[in-house]
């Protein structure tokens, strides 16, 4: 049934009816349409993949513990960091961001009554699990799972080095998780573009939506081109296409060079959503607006441009690649980031800071994040790359990344729990597992940046005792063990919730952005009412009348008032009057 | 519509320049192609949003003065709860499945892929206004 959604004129006063909710039970969940339903449903699978993941994680580190360990073959330590690297990229980090939290949190955040195309999001939910269920399926095959890496490079994906079912159905699961990934790409822009609330113009946009709209035009650019190589491939095994084989005249490089014009906007396809978690938690649990808003636009937007110019910077040691062309566009990346970085500890800078779970994960982040981009940056050079290309400095650089994310995921998660549950999380309980998760990545990854340089190749599955990786390789390995204490607190935290709950209430962080002006969780069609749209910060507006309106569209004048820590200050009254108070102006945006 | 047509011509005009420069540096016939691409993935909707945009008067939601009383009344037609989209998900994933044993979960794939098409269309029909 078709319902008409409307939109409420005034705040405090709702709807004449109330809309109907449809079916409840396992029903509402194969047939919902509603925004709200699909976000839960693909957190939640994000998160059971996650799990599996994380699981072949723990085996891969127990392998590595010891030198010459025999606690998995050869075949079966392929099959796991494969799978390990296709779930976690592939089935957690992009689909929790774009298909869990954006989904669920975007229409909220814009005033929206449900994303542009609810069935068309329902299809990208089923189509993920669909394909994640397949790509689980090569473990119950004769042959065994896909094992040629999470990159399937040609020629090792070719019929002959990996022949049977497993690999088949990791090309065909991500196929269909592709098209699942651009269907939700077309949503989110669309949604954006067309049904946001009045007043709500792009530059009042929460810079989580801002960065869920790049994310979206991301997705268009890359996975397009990833779908297609796989059906590529796909001939290249079943029908003889030889596109990527030499033996017909192919060219095995051009694999790399689709696969990676994916993988590096893939890269920022998971990393943009958590970008815009990040800053608009800080900018909450610092109770100010964020520093440099246009700043952080701009600077997502060149990320994304950036990002998908730099792809064959993952192909220096090939020798066919324009290395000035891509090292100078890599390094040119670190310039936004940056940018950001130095936003971020603005927003936080005379804040006054809380240190709440959430904030917590956001300050992880940006630890654990910059440890990750500096040696990006160092990878960026090619003689250093030449140098490091697959050794473990590589696998450390990445995860020191990643983990920085699934911090900015579990932000996230603790940020918005109460919104999507109306049950608060266990302060105590998210704390350790905050500490647990920080300490744990540094410990698993830190010396993993070490091996690399001591010439730890990745992806074996053994080392000899005398190469003296030894010592490295078991702190790793414990470190791990704290990750998965930090993931299981965090269940017990969840399990807890849902056991003694704790009413959350429509606000409890005191936030400023437009998913906080209704219910926890919200109704059918997401608002009963809505505070009229002034400034990028809404609700802050309606619940703090004592503070100015803060809207940077304002023109800027002499004597303006910038909001500065706990209060509020005349710029004049910090020597910024004159004419340069229009520059200083940006000091409260 | 104005802002949102200069984010897609960004990326346009953008991948413009770094398509032409990487052609000029390498005469590598991929990544030129695909930046062609992207070039146009920015350009064709930017370009078509910035038409409209010039042709159009503001929507309420760009106009940083309206009140919500000017957006107030009906958004748009949602559909309601369908069970269309799982079983097309279902249809798409027995095809995957044929693709990689070319069994008979072909037939069932495209029976349930096609059923989900015309459900899908009827159930826009019944509802009116989509």
């Amino acid at each position: 049934m078709t319902l008409l959604a409307e939109r409420p004129a005034v705040f405090d006063e709702g709807p004449a009816h109330e809309h109907e909710a449809g079916p409840s039970g396992f029903l509402k969940w194969v047939t919902s349409t509603d925004h709200k339903v699909i976000g839960k449903n693909y957190t939640v699978t994000a998160l059971v993949f996650f799990l599996m993941a994380g699981a072949m994680a723990l085996l891969i580190r127990a392998q590595l513990a010891s030198p010459d360990s025999t606690l998995l073959s050869q075949h079966t330590y392929n099959e796991m960091f494969t799978m390990h690297g296709s779930l976690m990229i592939y089935l957690f980090v992009g689909p929790v961001s774009f298909g869990g939290l954006a989904n669920y949190i975007v229409p909220l955040q814009i005033g929206a009554p449900d994303m542009a195309f609810p069935r068309l999001n329902a299809l990208s939910y089923w189509l993920y699990l669909g394909g994640g269920s397949l790509m689980m399926m090569g473990f119950l095959t004769t042959g065994s799972a896909a094992d040629f890496g999470w990159v399937a490079y040609a020629p090792l994906s070719n019929s002959i080095n990996t022949p049977g079912a497993g690999p088949d159905l990791w090309i065909v699961a991500l196929v269909l998780t592709g098209f699942s990934a651009i269907f939700t790409g077309v949503n989110l822009v669309t949604t954006i573009y067309y049904l946001r609330a009045p007043g709500m113009t792009m530059f009042r946009m929460p810079i989580f939506t801002w960065n869920m709209l790049v994310t979206g035009i991301l997705i268009l650019i890359a996975f397009p081109v990833f779908t297609s190589a796989l059906v590529l491939l796909w001939c290249d095994r079943h029908l003889g296409a030889h596109i990527f084989e030499v033996s017909g005249g192919g060219v095995p490089v051009l694999w790399q060079d689709l696969f990676w014009f994916f993988g590096h906007p893939e890269v920022y396809i998971l990393a943009l959503p958590f970008f815009g978690i990040v800053t608009d938690v800080i900018a909450v649990f610092s109770r100010k607006p964020i520093f440099g808003y246009r700043g952080m636009v701009f600077a997502t937007i060149s990320i994304a441009a950036l990002s998908t110019s730099v792809w064959a910077h993952h192909m220096f040691t090939t020798g066919v690649v324009l290395l000035p062309f891509f090292s100078l566009m890599s390094y040119l990346i670190a310039v936004p980031t940056g940018i950001k970085f130095f936003n971020w500890i603005g927003t936080m800078w005379r804040g006054s800071v809380k240190f709440d779970t959430p904030m917590l994960f956001c300050v992880g982040f940006l630890a654990t994040f910059l440890i990750g981009g500096v040696s990006g940056i160092l990878l960026a050079s090619p003689p250093v790359d030449f140098a490091t290309h697959d050794t473990y400095f590589v696998v450390a650089h990445f995860h020191s990344v990643v983990m920085a994310l699934v911090m900015g995921a579990f932000a996230g998660f603790f940020y918005w729990y109460p919104k999507m549950t109306g049950r608060m999380l266990r302060e105590g309980l998210g704390k350790l597992s905050f500490w647990l998760m920080f300490i744990g990545t540094n410990v698993t990854f830190d010396p993993q940046y070490l091996l690399g340089l001591k010439g730890m190749p990745r992806r074996i599955a053994e080392y000899a005792a005398s190469d003296g990786f030894t010592t490295l390789n078991r702190i790793s390995s414990a470190g791990a063990v704290l990750l998965f204490l930090a993931v299981l607190v965090f269940l017990v935290n969840a399990f807890v919730s849902w056991w003694k709950p704790i009413p959350a209430g429509d606000n409890p962080w005191d936030a400023s952005s437009l998913e906080w002006a209704t219910t926890s969780p919200p109704p059918h069609h997401n608002f009963l009412r809505i505070p009229p749209i002034r400034s990028q910060r809404p609700v802050w507006d309606h619940n703090h009348p004592e503070d100015r309106i803060l809207d940077h569209a304002r023109p800027r004048r002499p004597g303006l008032v910038a909001s500065v820590g706990g209060g509020t200050v005349l710029l004049k009254d910090v020597g910024l009057d004159g004419p340069n108070a229009s520059d200083a102006g940006e000091l409260d945006r | 519509m104005k802002v949102e047509s200069y984010v897609l011509l960004f990326v346009g005009i953008f991948f413009g320049f770094v398509g032409l420069a990487y052609w000029l540096m390498s005469h590598e016939d991929a990544g030129s192609v695909m930046l062609l691409g992207t070039f146009l993935l920015g350009c064709v909707p930017g370009g078509y949003y910035l038409w409209w945009s010039r042709r159009m008067s503001p929507r309420p939601s760009d106009n940083p003065k309206a009140s919500l009383r000017d957006g107030a009344g009906v958004v748009g037609a949602f559909p309601g709860s369908s069970i269309w989209p799982f079983v097309l998900g279902l249809g798409a994933t027995f095809v995957g499945l044929a693709l990689v044993f070319g069994a008979w979960t072909l037939a069932v794939g495209l029976f349930l892929a096609v059923a989900a098409l015309v459900g899908v269309v009827y159930e826009s029909r019944r509802g009116g206004l989509v």
